[in-house]
């Protein structure tokens, strides 16, 4: 049997993934994250009487370190399974795939170990994301001049 | 290559369930569970794994009374680089010690080994054993074991246990009576999170090879059993070896990933997977219904993709094994 007739029997028997109500969980819970960061930021600027862009800053940091405690209660990968990429995608996302990290190469030690690997997953989003933003501001800088 | 054995009796076997598999329904069958964590008092997954081997040895040793200096040989492999979980245990014995790698298949090649030197009578005791950990397994193949991502439908879960058994020439109720050296197989599959879908050309391969060279019809066995094919692969295999070897073995087939764990409730997706897979289900519950005399004969095909990341990142597909092994009761 060749290649191809081989992959006519597996794509028959696997199952398809249901793509659409995939996207429309991770739509909703996201937005339900995104609204709830918004919460945190009224409170935040109303209750400690800060400027919205500090406050900003402290919701970042709640959800960084909310999703650290959770990676490391060995919770967050089943919240993945169940609500997708939603929170893959926020920085949560971000903060989970560090925090990951540090927790498997603890063991190895502070240099080789964490210091080595803390970005093996995160590393790709930072390259990434930096040379997207070059581009993007590149052309903010050319086509609204600024 | 397919051989037959007339001498090669299991004295013996010793399975250790792991957290997920004692919640599964095959708890009652293993020996011991280590169901409290995944650590089992050790400070890394890795010294874990070896720890779960070690002690599966240890206590078989003890279960058929026998020092370490009666048996004349120790076979083990696992799913660590450089087979690491076989290499440090075996530095606890004073046994003369193999270590061998095919994936989830290594169970059959360990068998096949133990079969041929007892059955050449070169030893007369010999220990075939296995360990797979799910953490320590996702660490070396894929990401953090607490990194979440959304798995696909057709992703297997690494079985944490680890059995042993004991090979003799001595006269038991269970031998081993055939078996059959499986062949590299690679029909193009690349993705990793199909692994029943990269195995099952490789197991129908054993499996036809097996029946055609011994002249017997699948219905000769009253279960032939695949190591850890998934809910889907399990379709497929029969599917192809309708199409390709136009055998039919869905009457007397089985795979032990998919009764190792309650797919329904436990989060396991299609089912179980690594070398401890197939070990768990074939030498926990199906010898001991041999025991019981339930089950007569058994062809067990551990199947192994044989996979390294490296090369599946360089777009290479996955090349799979599968070895053969044949188990029967003695008739009195």
């Amino acid at each position: 049997m060749n290649k191809e007739e081989y992959q006519k029997i597996v794509k028959k028997n696997t199952p398809k993934e249901n793509w659409i109500k995939n996207a429309l969980i991770t739509f909703l819970v996201g937005g339900l994250i995104g609204m709830g960061s918004e919460l945190l930021l009224n409170i935040y600027a109303t209750w400690l009487h800060m400027p919205r862009k500090e406050s900003g800053v402290l919701v970042i940091l709640t959800l960084i370190v909310l999703s650290s405690i959770l990676t490391a209660l060995g919770v967050f990968d089943f919240l993945v399974q169940k609500f997708k990429s939603a929170l893959i995608i926020p920085i949560t996302g971000f903060a989970h795939s560090m925090t990951s990290a540090t927790l498997e190469y603890k063991n190895e030690g502070l240099v080789l170990g964490i210091g080595a690997n803390i970005f093996k997953l995160a590393g790709t989003v930072i390259l990434y994301g930096v040379v997207a933003v070059y581009f993007f501001g590149l052309i903010r800088l050319l086509v609204m001049g600024g | 290559m397919t051989s037959k054995y007339n001498n090669v009796y299991i004295k013996n076997t010793y399975t250790i369930g792991g957290l997920y598999e004692s919640q599964g329904p095959l708890k009652k069958y293993f020996d011991r569970l280590y169901d409290h964590d995944m650590y089992y008092g050790e400070k890394s997954l890795e010294k874990a794994e070896i720890k779960l081997l070690k002690d599966n040895i240890s206590y078989l040793l003890k279960k058929v009374n026998y020092q370490e200096d009666k048996i004349d040989l120790l076979i083990s492999g696992d799913l660590e680089n450089q087979i690491a979980a076989s290499d440090y245990m075996a530095r606890s014995f004073n046994i003369p010690f193999l270590g061998i790698f095919s994936a989830c298949a290594t169970s059959g090649e360990g068998l096949i080994i133990g079969a041929n030197f007892v059955e050449s009578k070169k030893a007369k005791n010999c220990i075939v054993s296995t360990v797979s950990h799910n953490m320590s397994a996702e660490k070396q193949f894929r990401n953090p074991t607490e990194y979440g991502t959304p798995k696909p439908k057709t992703s297997t879960f690494t079985v944490t246990g680890s059995a042993s058994i004991l090979l003799t020439n001595e006269k038991n109720p269970i031998k081993i009576e055939s078996s059959t050296i499986g062949k590299v197989t690679d029909l193009g599959i690349t993705d990793v999170n199909h692994m029943g879908a990269v195995m099952a050309p490789a197991a129908a391969d054993a499996i036809y090879r097996h029946l055609t060279n011994l002249k017997r019809k699948p219905e000769y066995y009253d279960l032939i059993l695949t190591g850890d094919l998934g809910i889907y692969g399990k379709n497929i295999l029969i599917e192809y070896m309708k199409k390709q070897y136009n055998m039919d073995i869905s009457k007397v087939y089985n795979d032990a990933g998919t009764i190792i764990y309650d797919l329904d409730k436990q989060p396991v997706l299609a089912g179980g997977s690594g070398p401890c897979c197939s070990a768990l289900v074939g030498f926990g519950y199906y010898f001991k219904q041999m025991e019981e005399k339930k089950i007569k004969k058994i062809l067990y095909v551990p199947t192994g993709a044989i996979f390294s990341p490296t090369l599946t990142f360089q777009k290479e597909s996955i090349p799979a094994i599968a070895h053969a092994v044949g188990l029967e009761v003695v008739n009195e």
